[in-house]
Formats: C-alpha cells, structure tokens, sequence
C-alpha cells in the first residue's frame, strides 16, 4: 500500500497541487484524467521526486519520506522503488534497446552484465521486440521507443509505475501498440499510476480513475461510475468535452 | 638558374622530420593536461559552485582575452622574477604550461556547451531509475557530450599543434625552430619554410582523417 498525504507543490508562487491525499493499493490500477495543466504530471513527478514537493509525506513500499526534509536517500529510494516511463519516451540516445532496459539492473541493482542483459532480452521479447534488442533510439518508431520504455520500466520490478501520458506524443497508428503492452502490464497486477487521455482504456483497464482540476482530486471512483453518472460538474463538463455531448449527459 | 633547390629541400626533410617528436610530444602533453583541466573547469561553470564558479570564470576570461605568445612570455621571462625556484623553467615545459592553460579556457567552454546541450530528458530518465548524480554524470551526460564535443576538441588540438610553432621564440629548438636556424645559415628560406610548411600540412592532413573516422564510430549510434 501506498499513502500520500498533503502532497502541495508550488511553481514560484502558482500553487499546483493543494495538499493531494492519495492511497495506492498494491497491484491497483490508477488512471488520472483531467484538463491539462491541472497537476496531473505533477503529481507523477512529485512522487518520484523528478520534482520537489513543497509540503506533505509519502509512504511507499515500507520506506517513509517528509518532504519538508528530503535526503539524497531519500529521493533514490523513493526513485529505486517506482519507474518512470515519459511521454517523449526520454530512452538514453548513447545505448541500444537492449542495455537501455539493462542499465538500471547494472548500475542500480548492482547486476553482472550477462544477467542483466538476458533479464533486458526477456523483457524486449514481452513487449514484441524480439528483432530490435541491439538497435538504438534513433532507429525505432515512436512506438517501439514508448514499448522500450516500459520495458526499462518493468526491469525496476517496481512498487509501482508511473506513466506520465505515454501515448499522447505518439503517432495515432503506433498508439494501440503501446496500450495493448500495458494492458497486459495491467493483467498482471503491476501497480501502475496512468496520465493519460485514452478515456477508453480508462474505461478497460483501470479499477479506478482520479478527476483532477486545479491542483485537486475533484471526484475519483470506478470507471463505470466515474464516466457514466460524474457528480461534480467539473468533472461532467470536462467528459462532455472529451467524450463528446451524448456521452455524459445521457445518464 | 632553376627556382627552388629541391636537392636542399630533400636534405632538409629527414633533418626536419626528426624534430616532429618535439612539437607532437609538446601538443600531445599540453592537449592531455588541457582536457583534464578543461572538463574540471566545464564541471564547475555547470555546477556553479559559487567561489571556485568566479575563479573559473576570470580564468577563462583571461586565457582567452590575452595572446598565447604574451602567455608564453609570461611564463618564460616573467615567472622566474617573481619565483626564484623558477629560474631553470625551460623552453618546453613553459610552452606545454602556456598551451595547457591557454587551450584549456577553450575547451572548456566546448565542453561545458556540449554538456549543457544535452536534452533534460535524458537526466530525468537517469535520475528516474534512480542513478546518483556521478552515475549519470559518467554513464549517460560524459558519453554523450563527449560525441558534441570530438570535432571541436580535435579542431583545438589541430590548432595546438600548430602553436607550437611559437615555443621557437623561447628558444626551443622543435619543427619552426630548427627550421629557422637551417634557414639562416643556409639562406634558402623559401625552401626551408616551404619544406616545414608541408611537414605541418601533412600531419594536420593525416588528424583530419583520425577525426572523420572518430566522428564516424561515436555518430554509430545515432543513425536512422
């Protein structure tokens, strides 16, 4: 179980989260929605410190941070024990598919490279790319690139993964690709946090998915509830957008 | 009466040739002290570490705003007044201080650009799987920099190679200075600068190549 409490984060003076409390079940699946600029990455970032909050506390697998005062080992635990995949796929542009997965096993965990590399070849060939464990970024689709990504994220056997909208940069045809790898992600009960604005696989997959506006959880409840009878307007307003008229104010 | 005295010229060559140890150990020396002292002050300008930011930066200043011969100068004539122990510094090591300290504020200019012109979203993905920042330093930012980097460090040391040149004035006797005395006791000048002209063409000719070939193994990973 994960526990955020109070999480608040500033950008100068702009508040962007207002003291956000979030409890994560493990193998939970989490989509956030939301208009943009509404702290959603934000809020990603924030819990593996990419960046710092201003106020609150998190507990994550057994290890407990206050960020009022964050240590360096803190923010690498809090980093060790989550993985990040990014929405421009951010794979490191100076190593192969292959040691891109493999890295964090070597530096991190401490591997010997053989094992890391047979670890990172699996992982490849669980998200279909058995012919491209030796190419470099530059050489892949987008799509390939985001499949890399999560495949480097799986390599962290993480408490929980954290996907900061990764299909919104990809083009339409490579889309269905990556979702249908964290489908399968979600099947296995990986506990995964979504941004994202695939409505749709927020309707599949999630068990729960979290409105957010104005730096707040607005309304959060199962997808069912959640798309078909919204309670806040904000919320109904923004599915009206996204969904289109009928959609929310049918019910 | 025929215009060059190529028999001269020939003789010369193999003279000449057997000074190139001098002005390529000078340039390699000064290049391999400049590249430490280059990534330690490039290090700094990005990490701005507030007093030793200021030392770097008026360091920099100053070797880049005053002519290497003035700097050799310095060092060779000037030093040894101020520091007694001094007295004995001799041509060559004042020339490999003058080319480390003068090409060092180069480079590291170079260097701290090629390191800041990575794309931020290689160091968050670093940090996200939870790399120390020396990790990500040495394995992800270095190696890529490093690529940015090449050419314009192989074009300064191109360029110090040729500065070496100036260490004749300190009475050094490598590549320019030998040719220099050959010539004035032989009064084939044209001939004899001709000769050493070419001898610093090839060898600048035959790096330019060397760097192709670098350029070419380190962009491997970046081709679509």
């Amino acid at each position: 179980m994960i526990t955020v409490r109070g999480l608040t984060k500033f950008f100068g003076d702009t508040p962007v989260l207002n003291g956000i409390d979030l409890d994560i079940e493990q193998g939970e699946i989490i989509v956030v929605i939301g208009p943009s600029g509404t702290g959603k990455s934000t809020l990603l970032r924030c819990i593996n410190m990419l960046e710092s909050p201003d106020q609150g506390h998190i507990t994550l697998g057994g290890h407990h941070v206050d960020f009022d005062r964050v240590s360096n080992d803190d923010r690498l635990t809090l980093r060790r024990k989550t993985a990040f995949v990014f929405q421009n796929y951010a794979l490191f542009a100076n190593k192969n598919a292959l040691e891109n997965v493999a890295e964090r096993l070597i530096v991190v965990d401490g591997w010997p490279k053989a094992k890391a590399h047979a670890r990172a070849g699996e992982l490849l060939d669980r998200v279909g790319l058995n012919d491209k464990h030796t190419a470099y970024p530059a050489a892949l689709s987008g799509g390939q690139q985001q499949r890399v990504g999560i495949a480097r994220a799986m390599a962290a056997n993480s408490d929980l993964i954290l996907f900061d909208e990764p299909t919104s940069a990809l083009d339409p045809e490579w889309v269905d690709e990556v979702l249908s790898v964290m489908k399968q992600l979600a099947q296995e009960r990986q506990t995964m946090l979504v941004v994202t604005h695939e409505m749709q696989f927020a309707r599949d997959v999630a068990d729960r998915v979290i409105f957010m506006s104005g730096g707040n959880i607005v309304e959060q409840g199962p997808p069912e509830a959640l798309f078909s009878a919204p309670k806040d307007p904000r919320t109904r307003n923004f599915l009206r957008k996204v969904l289109g008229p009928q959609a929310a104010s049918s019910e | 009466m025929q215009i060059l005295d190529f028999g001269y010229m020939a003789e010369l060559f193999p003279y000449l040739l057997g000074k190139l140890p001098i002005t390529l150990g000078m340039a390699s020396a000064g290049m391999l002290c400049a590249l430490v002292l280059a990534s330690g002050l490039a290090i700094v300008r990005v990490v701005q570490p507030p007093l030793i930011n200021g030392a770097a930066k008026l360091f920099i200043s100053f070797f880049r705003g005053t002519p290497l011969l003035v700097q050799l100068f310095l060092f060779y004539y000037g030093l040894p007044q101020l520091i007694e122990s001094l007295v004995k510094i001799d041509g060559v090591t004042a020339t490999i201080l003058g080319l480390t300290l003068h090409f060092s504020a180069y480079m590291a200019e170079s260097i701290r650009a090629a390191i800041v012109g990575i794309d931020r979203s290689q160091t968050e993905a670093a940090l996200s799987i939870g790399m120390t920042q020396s990790q990500l330093m040495r394995r992800i930012v270095l190696p890529q920099a490093t690529r940015i980097a090449v050419p314009t460090l192989m074009n300064y040391f191109i360029d110090m190679i040729k500065s070496t040149s100036l260490a004749f004035t300190l009475g050094v006797t490598e590549l320019m200075g030998a040719t220099q005395k050959e010539a004035s006791s032989s009064f084939l000048y044209f001939e004899a600068f001709l000769t050493v002209a070419v001898i610093y063409w090839v060898v600048v000719e035959l790096l330019s190549r060397i760097q192709k070939l670098m350029e070419r193994k380190l962009n491997k990973a970046y081709q679509r």
